[in-house]
């Protein structure tokens, strides 16, 4: 039976993958569930639930305070970005100028840059700015590799919309803004929201930057947040809420890709085949 | 209401040229058809008159007035694509609102008058609440001319309206355009197709383009009848007209005609050219028929295929000199056997002839004489 097998040992890969992938995850919630000694005890199923670690983690001013930050540097980085994006693309996609192709090249090579080779001359740059421990040099850093992506991806799905389109709005009398606000932008939903949402990911999970740029308690964002928890000595790492934070701030981002998992999915494919 | 003047208008893209020259007068309420083969510039000479593409040289008036850097909208144009490019996001109704809400003087009731006259008189009343993509193609199609008409344009440009459509409906289609321009006899409307039923059957006058440059304007008839040249003789007509090298003589009457592989004939038509210049003769397949005795002989060769279409029957024949087969459009059924000989005629007034460089040879009535 060939064909058992081999859909046995399909599912059994796919078993594996996910395992593999949703184990860290879900080893996460389980220790943040736990309390006192039960930490160092190694279970695979829930023995207790106590929602102590929750509970310190979110009466923490400080911790909240550092959520709001998160939650403001993503999406002030996703707006102007989509919004540079957008805007870059119709001319990237619609209107032919001299060097066109190099200017492509040169954003998407600015997203090879690894961040610890630019981090030194940023963090100059910053410092120059005046923008030095604010949020501003967050949402000014993450630009660099949410703007290439964003640029590229809404440039191939612009070009990949009908020129006849454009030129009957034209013929109609829209300008420029509006063809791009008033036909492009409805019919880009899915692209926006797929790019939208892997820039808030991406501008979310930062950690280099949000350690180096900003150095207060207050203008720190969660990550370097969950990252420099300490507990009452040097030696004590408080694990519980260490998992329970990172708990906390996954949830958002699990919710917006369900919320928007359907435009994802066109969104990925959209242009791939014509219809 | 009105009228364009194209005055030497070229269209080069680097250092491709297009359009080489282009002088055309289109006067007000006229419906002209661009025909030509594909890349002869039909399509960018409409969308250089639409204001799509830059004019890189002459000028272009509508009304009197110097339009080039004039936008789409300034110039009062309308256009319907041969992809519809209907905005797929917008119900029909918003489809043909759109032009009229970027106004910013249009009240609401207004625009919605004007939308439902247009949707009434293209019968799409029912659809006005649809997306595009619910409709057919030639729902669509009526809906980007709709969106056209709602706009009142003075000048209505037509991009192949009907290649996107099949057969029966293309033919339906065609009449709703030609009912279209009788309803709005004010409007100048211009139409490309590479498709010469289209063009002989919508056309006041017909624009014959090839390698951007104007073969010839006239009417549908005056085309067929009387081409200015073997590009336009061949273009117009299905099958195309025979054509077959000549050699031209002076003769008492005017021209001498001996067409390779037939007889020597003498038309009265002024001779232009040196002693035994070569040229062309054409004769378009439903001028031929069966020679009669005492009748002048055109061609003769043997049959090499038959084709029976019903109410006609094309007959091939293979005058012996290797060149392309005459073909001959005989009416009712003609029963042929393949490999028998026989011989053409047509009446004189319907044979063509072309000098060297392919131009008409034209006179008074031809007569011919049997040498």
């Amino acid at each position: 039976m060939p064909a058992i097998l081999r859909q046995t040992g399909f599912y059994l890969l796919v078993a594996f993958i996910v395992l593999f992938s949703v184990f860290p995850f879900y080893y996460a919630m389980l220790t943040s569930l736990k309390s006192g000694t039960g930490l160092f005890q190694v279970n695979y199923l829930p023995r207790e639930i106590a929602w102590g670690n929750y509970a310190a983690i979110l009466s923490d001013a400080t911790f909240l305070r550092n959520l709001a930050n998160s939650v403001f540097v993503a999406s002030v980085v996703v707006v102007i970005s989509l919004f540079l994006a957008v805007t870059a693309a119709y001319a990237l996609s619609r209107i032919a100028f001299r060097g066109r192709t190099l200017l492509l090249l040169t954003v998407l090579a600015v997203s090879m840059f690894p961040q610890i080779a630019v981090l030194a001359g940023l963090f100059e740059v910053i410092r120059g700015l005046g923008l030095y421990n604010t949020l501003y040099s967050l949402i000014f850093a993450y630009m660099i590799f949410t703007l290439p992506f964003t640029v590229w991806v809404l440039t191939t799905f612009m070009r990949d919309l009908p020129i006849e389109i454009e030129e009957a709005a034209i013929v109609d009398g829209a300008s420029p803004f509006t063809i791009v606000t008033k036909v492009f932008l409805p019919l880009m939903w899915p692209a926006l929201v797929t790019t939208g949402l892997l820039a808030f990911i991406a501008a979310w999970n930062e950690f280099l930057f949000a350690l180096t740029f900003v150095s207060n308690n207050d203008t720190r964002t969660v990550p370097v947040a969950i990252a420099l928890l300490s507990g009452a000595s040097a030696q004590e790492i408080p694990w519980g809420i260490i998992m329970a934070a990172s708990v906390v701030v996954t949830v958002p981002l699990i919710v917006l890709v369900l919320i928007f998992q359907r435009k994802i999915i066109s969104g990925l494919t959209a242009g791939g085949v014509k219809g | 209401m009105a009228n364009l003047k194209l005055t030497k208008i070229r269209k080069s893209y680097g250092a491709v040229n297009v359009l080489h020259g282009i002088d055309l007068d289109i006067r007000s309420g006229e419906f002209v058809v661009f025909v030509g083969p594909s890349g002869c510039g039909k399509s960018t000479l409409l969308r250089v008159i639409a204001g799509l593409e830059d004019i890189t040289a002459g000028t272009l008036e509508i009304d009197g007035r110097v339009v080039n850097d004039a936008t789409p909208k300034e110039r009062g144009i309308a256009m319907v694509f041969q992809s519809y490019a209907l905005y797929p996001h917008m119900t029909v109704y918003d489809n043909m609102a759109f032009g009229l809400k970027l106004e910013k003087n249009n009240s609401k009731a207004e625009i919605d008058k004007r939308v439902r006259e247009a949707a009434k008189i293209l019968q799409i009343e029912p659809y006005l609440d649809r997306l595009p993509k619910a409709l057919s193609g030639g729902q669509r199609q009526r809906v980007a001319i709709g969106r056209a008409i709602t706009r009142d344009p003075k000048v209505f440009l037509f991009d192949e309206p009907l290649s996107n459509l099949d057969a029966a409906l293309r033919v339906q289609t065609r009449i709703e355009i030609a009912r279209l321009h009788e309803k709005m006899h004010g409007t100048t409307m211009i139409y490309v197709t590479h498709d010469q039923v289209e063009a002989m059957t919508l056309a006041d006058r017909i624009v014959v383009l090839n390698k951007g440059n104007v073969e010839q304007v006239g009417s549908p008839m005056d085309l067929y009848n009387r081409p200015d040249n073997l590009f336009v003789a061949r273009f117009l007509g299905s099958p195309s007209m025979n054509i077959l090298p000549a050699r031209l003589d002076a003769a008492p009457e005017g021209v001498a005609v001996t067409p390779e592989g037939g007889a020597r004939l003498s038309l009265a038509l002024p001779y232009r050219g040196a002693a035994g210049g070569n040229g062309y003769l054409g004769v378009r397949p439903e001028d031929l028929v069966p020679v009669q005795p005492g009748q002048p002989e055109l061609f003769r060769g043997q049959v090499t295929l038959t084709e029976s279409l019903g109410e006609v029957t094309l007959v091939y024949l293979d005058t012996g000199r290797g060149a392309e087969p005459v073909v001959a459009k005989l009416p009712g059924e003609v029963r042929l056997e393949r490999g028998s000989t026989m011989g053409l005629a047509a009446r004189p007034e319907a044979l063509h002839v072309f000098d060297a460089d392919g131009r008409a040879v034209r006179g008074a009535r031809a007569e011919a004489v049997a040498a």
